[in-house]
């Protein structure tokens, strides 16, 4: 199960949103996943083809996520997924 | 009445304000630090609209029905799968790089016609018109104007990126009767419920264009319609001001070609009399400032043939504010303006006289009054 945190910016619109655990081999599965806990996070993090927005940016432990476009950089059971607002744009 | 609220776009939220006596009071800050587009009050059922610009998070679309105490965020429109658009200016003979259309900007709300409860539309960045019939639980793109054999060929960007949509109008006397404008390709029309649509752009010019007076990219800024004589429309436009007494199927230039009635954004026209108007100059699209580095309305009575500036109560020194397209409103005799650089004034007399509200607001992008 990898672990996911997030950017308390995001809990302002999603006030349960909390570190949690989810069971995906993917970024792509794991926004996914995210999004059946958390309804409407994904459109927050994606747009509507499925890439991560301009100024979102997502690390998986301490690398920055590679496949923006479709987010199949892996996951592994021991990996952390950091959900972040990127420095630019705002 | 309205008229007695004020609603501000801004860029660090919505602003509510409300009618006190004399004077104005802000009653209420919604999504707070949050850019907001555009915000209106649907007059059929008292439902406050916002869409929503976050730097981060995408366009979000916002719906208030207690006079914006309590907000819901609505599924904001998507373009469909597979939609395109072409990238960078037309270019005669060359065929322009093509990229997959995704939501940039929720420009605009209009409510539908009284007679259409549940219709409202979307005008949004790059060129999507959206209509929903179940007062927005879903949003469909419109096809018949996006896949209108000039999108591809002729529509470019201009104010934003890509082209957008920024003003819709629809006729009193028959909702399917509909116009929009696009910055740039001009203003289209459609006289069956949106499955047909036409450029109406007969007289206006793009004077930066080897072919001025092309049917379709032309740099309109924004459209409005009298709503007692829909048929006499005003639209601001990027090289003057034009009005058409027969419903866009033809344009006249009324601008002042040496100022200050020319270049702008805004425009706003009577509620019942169509010769009555009023604009808020700007120097050129070179040096976006007022109007001789003064704020100065000018209203014309006579349908554009003479324009009056109007400055009772504007600072009598040197300004630099740019009204939006969507930053002019007009309730009765009531206008009120706002600026980018975050003034905002209000006149209770035809624009004769004019009060600050406040010199210390964010940027302002909408203004309308509810």
């Amino acid at each position: 199960m990898a672990r996911v945190r997030f950017t308390p910016h995001l809990v302002r619109f999603f006030p349960d949103l909390c570190e949690c655990e989810v069971d995906a081999a993917s970024v792509r599965d794991a926004v996914q996943e995210l999004d059946r806990r958390f309804r409407g996070l994904a459109a927050y993090l994606v747009d509507e083809r499925g890439a991560l927005r301009k100024h979102v940016v997502i690390f998986v432990d301490e690398r920055a996520l590679i496949d923006r476009e479709t987010l199949a950089d892996p996951l592994g059971p021991a990996s952390t997924m950091y959900v972040f607002q990127a420095l630019s744009g705002g | 009445m309205r008229g007695d609220t004020l609603l501000l776009g801004t860029r660090k939220g919505l602003l509510i304000y409300e009618r006190k006596g004399s004077d104005w009071r802000l009653a209420r800050v919604a999504h707070s630090g949050t850019p907001v587009a555009y915000a209106a009050v649907d007059p059929r059922n008292g439902a406050m609209w916002a869409c929503l610009d976050h730097g981060h998070w995408g366009q979000k679309l916002s719906r208030s029905r207690d006079r914006g105490a309590t907000w819901e965020e609505l599924a904001a429109p998507r373009y469909p799968d597979g939609s395109e658009i072409s990238d960078g200016f037309p270019v005669p003979g060359t065929e322009r790089p093509r990229k997959p259309a995704t939501l940039r900007y929720l420009w605009v709300f209009q409510e539908g016609g009284r007679d259409e409860p549940g219709r409202v539309y979307l005008g949004t960045e790059p060129g999507g018109l959206f209509v929903s019939n179940d007062d927005g639980a879903s949003f469909e793109l419109v096809r018949g104007l996006w896949d209108h054999p000039s999108r591809l060929v002729a529509w470019s960007g201009g104010g934003r990126d890509h082209p957008g949509i920024h003003s819709i109008v629809v006729d009193p006397r028959d909702s399917r009767h509909v116009l929009v404008a696009i910055s740039s390709a001009g203003v289209f029309e459609t006289r069956d419920g949106g499955a047909t649509w036409h450029p109406r752009n007969l007289g206006t010019t793009v004077d930066y264009s080897p072919t001025p007076d092309v049917e379709v990219g032309q740099d309109v800024h924004c459209l409005v319609a009298c709503p007692a004589a829909p048929d006499r429309l005003w639209q601001q436009n990027h090289f003057g001001i034009w009005r058409s007494d027969d419903g866009a199927a033809n344009w006249i230039k009324v601008s002042q070609p040496e100022g200050p009635a020319r270049f702008g954004f805004p425009i706003a026209v009577d509620e019942r009399d169509p010769r009555t108007a009023w604009v808020v100059p700007a120097k050129s699209d070179q040096d976006r400032a007022a109007f001789g580095e003064r704020l100065t309305v000018c209203r014309t009575t006579d349908a554009g043939a003479t324009w009056t500036p109007l400055r009772a109560g504007f600072p009598d020194e040197p300004t630099f504010d740019i009204v939006y397209r969507h930053a002019l409103d007009l309730a009765g005799s009531r206008l009120a303006l706002g600026s980018t650089t975050g003034n905002v004034y209000w006149s209770d007399d035809r624009g004769d006289s004019w009060r600050a509200l406040s010199h210390h607001l964010p940027p302002v992008y909408s203004v309308r009054f509810a």
